[in-house]
């Protein structure tokens, strides 16, 4: 599968980065490169296979639940520390409603 | 002898026995980093002020009987882990500046240990590469060189470059390093040390910079298989901030450095004998085997007959979960912001992500948010999910006939800056020995083992049953006792 110019648009969107224009073949290129390569994948019979969607070996204990309490708080200025923009006890952000 | 000749286990005793101070062998090593780093450029940040500082204060316990068990011991921290009050950059320019208000797990048990900090090392942006070379703060320098073109700028290896080259050049006695594809065992082949990447969830990941949540893991350097046994212990243990991390006790891993490995099997998978390998490559891997056969070893030849499908299957499942966790870079909590004077809030996102992620980053972002895209995440995502759990049934297989396997650790020595860059998907060949224990979950140690006919270091890769990381360290030293690898990098300390 190959992707279009209009994809590769769409695929920066979505991830949120800028692509100027005279990038846009270059990035294509590169992303056509790795997704042929991993093409490959198909030719796996994966027929009744359960997905493995961690990273903690089969057979190993499930993940522990801990207590829902509430552990920490009260520290807006710690969590505003490094935030570019702030406005007061927020973080500052272009504004979004009209 | 100079004191950053020591190794990690040497230090710990000459502390005890009050042969030299926390104070002494820390300046040693931060005078060593003021010499060696401006060619280096292993560190990102250096803070030898709270390097002297924490060393006086390691002094004090000892002399009050507190000493943990790596008392007064210089390290080195990869910057992917949150130190608290210390800027951690994960190599992204889009986190220049970036001072955490809180301590990541790992680095907290190895001061809670009584470790001494010199820095943080630098590595590869995100831990996205295989040469350090995608470092937003410069690429790092292999301390090693080729005998035949010695003015080579040899590449350290990555992710987690800085930290191996720091410990081969002893600017410190170990290091912190992460693996997601192979980025601790790769760099510690290419450096001639040793390096482990634990059982999934044996480190919490709380505090970690995440790039691929389920095959991330934080893992040690050490000059020798023992030092990585003796940090590996204080890094280790559950940990309520990671539900990831197995609540199951943590042994001591340097005992099992000493266990002999009489009528162990060891498994040799065909499937990682590939064309295009070089004879000296062969050449190590059969020695290494004759080594652990003289050692009482029984050497079976085994299968992992979906090996050649790892790579891809990595490049499908960790971009889809990098495009996920790098989603927080957006530029309004932390980090850099970057903005027009009329940007709407959709375009300081793409103009703050544009400019502060690198291209490798850039690439791996769109691959994961195309893989997990409405319409193709059956195709990619899920299929690539269902490969993974046939690799790891392949490993589930080989221990019903072996206790630990053998392979190289790298395809290949020590290349240089400029070399496999032209294409990424060359690059990522690096990882093709080391991304199945990622995948599986399994341990996987990288020893130093033998050298190129260029005089580099080549190393040897053991893999281990999920937490049996005691059999990985007992394979390991065995193979180190018969490797006595001496050799030394032509720029280190004291040289």
């Amino acid at each position: 599968m190959s992707l279009d110019t209009a994809t590769v648009r769409r695929v920066a969107a979505l991830a949120r980065i800028r692509l100027e224009e005279e990038e846009v073949a270059r990035v294509q290129g590169e992303l056509n490169g790795i997704l042929g390569w991993i093409e490959q994948l198909q030719a796996v019979n994966t027929d009744g296979v359960e997905p493995m969607a961690g990273g903690t070996p089969e057979g190993i204990a499930a993940m522990p639940m801990r207590d829902d309490v509430v552990t920490d708080g009260g520290i807006a200025a710690k969590v505003l520390a490094n935030a570019p923009d702030r406005e007061g006890e927020y973080f500052g952000v272009p504004k979004v409603i009209e | 002898m100079h004191p950053t000749e020591f190794t990690l286990a040497g230090a710990v005793a000459a502390l005890e026995e009050g042969v030299i101070s926390s104070e002494e062998l820390t300046r040693a090593h931060v005078e060593a980093v003021e010499a060696l780093n401006p060619r280096l450029n292993a560190f990102i940040t250096t803070t030898p002020e709270q390097a002297m500082e924490a060393a006086r204060a390691s002094d004090a316990r000892r002399k009050r009987g507190e000493a943990g068990p790596l008392e007064g011991i210089p390290l080195a921290i990869k910057d992917l882990f949150c130190t608290e009050g210390v800027q951690t950059t994960a190599a992204s320019k889009i986190l220049e500046g970036f001072v955490p208000p809180y301590e990541s797990t790992v680095t907290a048990k190895l001061k809670r240990d009584g470790a001494v900090f010199l820095g943080k090392a630098n590595l590869d942006e995100f831990a996205m590469g295989s040469s350090n070379l995608t470092s937003a703060f410069g690429g790092v320098l292999n301390p090693w060189s080729r005998r035949n073109d010695p003015d080579a700028r040899l590449v350290p290896g990555g992710s987690s470059g800085g930290s191996a080259a720091a410990v081969a050049a002893r600017l410190a006695l170990g290091a912190t390093g992460t693996d997601t594809g192979g980025s601790i065992r790769q760099p510690a082949a290419f450096c001639g040390i040793a390096g482990i990447k634990p059982t999934y969830g044996r480190c919490s990941r709380f505090g970690i910079v995440a790039f691929a949540s389920s095959l991330d893991q934080a893992g040690p350097f050490g000059r020798t298989v023992e030092d990585c046994a003796i940090m590996l212990r204080s890094m280790a243990g559950h940990d309520p901030k990671d539900s990831t991390s197995a609540d199951r006790p943590v042994p001591d891993f340097a005992k099992a450095c000493g266990r002999s490995v009489k009528g162990l099997r060891i498994g040799v998978p065909k499937e990682y004998r590939l064309d295009g390998t070089p004879p000296e490559i062969e050449k190590l891997w059969r020695q290494g085997l004759d080594w652990l056969r003289e050692a009482g070893a029984e050497i079976v030849d085994i299968s992992l007959p979906h090996t050649k499908y790892a790579l891809p299957t990595y490049y499908i499942v960790a971009p889809a979960e990098a495009s996920s966790n790098l989603a927080r870079y957006d530029g309004v909590r932390f980090g850099l912001r970057e903005a027009e004077a009329n940007s709407d809030l959709r375009d300081l996102y793409e103009r703050t992500r544009a400019a502060g992620l690198g291209q490798e980053v850039q690439r791996r972002i769109m691959i994961g948010t195309y893989v997990l895209s409405a319409g193709y995440y059956d195709a990619y995502y899920l299929k690539a999910q269902k490969v993974r759990a046939l690799i790891a049934r392949d490993f589930r297989e080989a221990w019903g006939k072996v206790d630990a396997i053998v392979t190289p650790a790298t395809p290949n020595a020590a290349f240089a800056e400029g070399e496999n860059t032209d294409d990424p998907v060359k690059m990522y060949l690096n990882d093709v020995f080391t991304v199945t224990a990622n995948l599986a979950g399994l341990p996987g140690l990288a020893v130093p083992a033998g050298l190129d006919p260029q005089g580099l270091p080549l190393g040897l890769q053991v893999i281990g049953r999920p937490f049996d990381e005691e059999t990985v360290f007992a394979v390991g030293s065995a193979i180190e006792r018969a490797a006595d690898f001496k050799a030394l990098p032509g720029m280190r300390a004291g040289a």
